[in-house]
């Protein structure tokens, strides 16, 4: 008939297990209804603990100035633009899983699309941070805002890459959310009506802006899906290029590169999933949603690991020997002399073994459904990814072109580790608040897909399997 | 709460039987008010007859005036209002203007089309609309027929029973929406003619 949704059978399931609409939503509205565990519990008042220490020391930083941190004069940029580019390259793989695997249509990007995007948005959030309270006075931070002022007016300088960070991630951060809200108001609708609670009534009323599930505004909201995706593609893609921007249009050795775009993109791909694999392997495990989130999503964002992991491998090759083969003095060093070799090699052969060695074990298939050996590699992904960073801004400027202004060993202060450890905490607090009180899977979505990618409607398609060509052909022509 | 009307209720729990029922009941003439889905169902609103959105229209409009705004903004702050020599470079830098347009036309774009899309769909916080059935969130598609004064319930509710519906019922129910919240039970005002 007409309604006949053929998908091939070599296809892995999306969704494992006999599952019905009704299932579905059971299933994913279950921990949000239930109470947390002692589980959550604990990880709340970790994270909560470890933001508020990072507000100590941020509130350190803003009193006595940032001289709080070990920056110098030489070493201007150190942990803290590390962190904020690493924390913007986590905040890509939301928006890549959401908005490009959606419009490559990637089936499987509905199980981790919600996390993930929840993920991209908190990672902004902290990412944020850095540049803001690197300003040193902080009260100031207003004045990257073009805005009528006092001051002349003296506007902002438009052609500076700085000032396109600031309009690029504040874009990325609205526009995710965006995307994010949108697709969280139908979700949120199917748990208002099934609350018993009054409070839940209240609160989840309120959220849901009072969707009905009308069949025009599903039009809509298709549609506005689809535009925000095709929003969203460009937009992701740009905003760690303009990030690399804040490197490649400088003339300091070893940023001054055309290859940076690309190579931050892939490197921000790279790490972006392997914190959703830190967070999904966890989130699979703790709220039982094996089901939904499967071995075959794993081995997906795996692939994409090793993928663009090889990509950031060979942007590294490519750097090492345009250093080379372009016969700057000052380039060379800055590569030969002072990053892989010098006091700072064991960051680089840190960042090499893993960012380029270890994913290459994803190309075991055998590993790539390990969810032990996955999580580990996660972990281990996204410290080589902090060391990328790391080793970009602080060995690029540790040896200047005056050697009497050459710094001696950079080193963070307590403070400087307090806010990083303070950003983990705001991102966790806000992971463990959206996966108690939203949920984590885009309900709708699966159950969009479940007729045709689900396993016990998969099974269906053996009948299907087993007919000729010509007679399919046939069948499906007469449909109507 | 306004104007009140009657409505027959079909609930459906598949698809393959709720398009041959749509297809039997516009055809017989009647008036369906919508169809509640808890997820989107493709080709439901061809179905229905409903025309394509232009949500994806507006939200081109959106970023041609986002686009117009960086470039014109910039471009008279450079040049006009305040022209700063920064490094001897040229006072109207194009190509160092792409990345801020870029971003403004997509900022412009989404949130253009985000606010749309709640205006027109009547989304907000504290929005509160009649819902025929609770379950049309989880795994029933709902199907609403308005009733006119010339309508037979008795004989739409036999139709919708033998087209597969798994439940049926009548209900008046007020149209549009309001300002409300969902942990209080909502009353029916009858003060106006309810008009069937």
């Amino acid at each position: 008939m007409s309604l006949l949704k053929y998908e091939s059978t070599l296809r892995e399931p999306l969704v494992d297990g006999e599952k019905t609409y009704h299932q579905v939503t059971e299933d994913i509205c279950r921990p949000v209804e239930e109470k947390a565990n002692t589980g959550w519990k604990i990880g709340f008042t970790i994270s909560v603990a470890l933001l508020l220490f990072g507000i100590y020391s941020v509130y350190r930083e803003v009193t006595y100035g940032i001289g709080q941190w070990n920056l110098n004069k030489t070493i201007g940029w150190g942990w803290d633009i590390t962190n904020f580019v690493w924390w913007v390259g986590i905040g890509h793989a939301g928006t890549l899983i959401s908005a490009i695997l959606l419009l490559f249509r990637q089936g499987w990007r509905t199980g981790v699309n919600r996390a993930a995007e929840a993920m991209t948005i908190f990672a902004v959030m902290c990412a944020g941070q850095f540049p803001i309270f690197h300003m040193g006075r902080v009260w100031d931070a207003f004045f990257v805002l073009p805005y009528a002022n006092t001051r002349g007016p003296l506007w902002v300088n438009f052609a500076s890459p700085l000032l396109w960070d600031v309009f690029a991630i504040s874009t990325y951060f609205t526009v995710s959310l965006l995307f994010w809200y949108s697709g969280l108001i139908p979700d949120f609708a199917t748990i208002r009506d099934r609350a018993k609670t009054k409070a839940r009534k209240l609160w989840y009323g309120v959220v849901s802006f009072g969707w009905t599930g009308s069949t025009k505004h599903w039009q809509r909201h298709e549609s506005l899906s689809l535009v925000l995706a095709g929003l969203s593609t460009p937009l992701v893609l740009s905003v760690h290029t303009i990030v690399s921007f804040d490197f490649a249009t400088s003339v300091v050795p070893g940023w001054h590169t055309t290859i940076f775009p690309p190579y931050f993109v892939a490197g921000a791909i790279f790490s972006g999933f392997a914190m959703v694999q830190t967070l999904m392997l966890v989130t699979r495990k703790v709220m039982k949603l094996d089901d939904y989130i499967t071995l075959g999503h794993i081995e997906a964002m795996n692939k994409v690991i090793v993928l663009t992991g090889s990509i950031v491998g060979i942007a590294y090759l490519t750097e090492l020997f345009m250093a080379w083969y372009g016969g700057s003095k000052f380039e060379y060093d800055a590569f030969y002399k002072y990053r892989i070799a010098g006091p700072y090699g064991w960051s680089y052969w840190t960042m090499m073994t893993c960012n380029v060695i270890s994913p290459q074990l994803f190309w075991s298939k055998k590993l790539r459904r390990n969810v032990a050996f996955t999580f580990i590699m996660s972990i281990v992904v996204n410290i080589g990814m902090w060391f990328e960073r790391f080793v970009i801004i602080v060995t690029s400027v540790y040896r200047d072109y005056i050697p009497s202004s050459w710094s001696v060993y950079y080193r963070p202060t307590i403070w400087e580790v307090g806010f990083y450890l303070g950003t983990f905490g705001l991102f966790f607090t806000c992971y463990f608040l959206f996966s108690k009180f939203a949920p984590v899977i885009a309900i709708a979505e699966i159950k969009h897909v479940l007729k045709t990618s689900g396993e016990s409607f998969k099974e269906k398609m053996d009948v299907i399997e087993k007919e000729s060509v010509d007679h399919f052909a046939h069948e499906h022509a007469h449909a109507h | 709460m306004g104007q009140v009307k009657k409505y027959v209720v079909g609930c459906f729990d598949d698809e393959k039987v709720l398009f041959p029922a749509v297809k039997k009941v516009r055809a017989a003439g009647y008036k369906i008010q919508d169809v509640y889905t808890p997820m989107p169902v493709h080709g439901l609103d061809h179905a229905l007859g409903m025309r394509e959105t232009s949500l994806h229209t507006a939200g081109f409009i959106y970023g041609i005036t986002g686009t117009t705004t960086a470039l014109v903004c910039m471009s008279w702050i450079f040049t006009s209002d305040w022209p700063l020599n920064i490094g001897g470079k040229p006072h109207l830098p194009l190509p160092a203007f792409i990345p801020i347009t870029f971003e403004l036309t997509v900022l412009f774009a989404a949130v253009g089309m985000v606010l749309t899309f709640c205006y027109l769909c009547q989304l907000a916080p504290f929005v509160k609309k009649h819902h025929f059935h609770e379950r049309a969130t989880d795994d029933l598609m709902v199907m609403v027929i308005e009733c006119t004064a010339k309508t037979n319930e008795e004989e739409v509710k036999a139709m919708l029973n033998s087209n597969g519906a798994v439940e049926v019922n009548v209900q008046e129910a007020p149209v549009g929406w309001w300002l409300g919240r969902y942990d209080r039970p909502s009353k029916l005002f009858k003060t106006r003619e309810v008009a069937y």
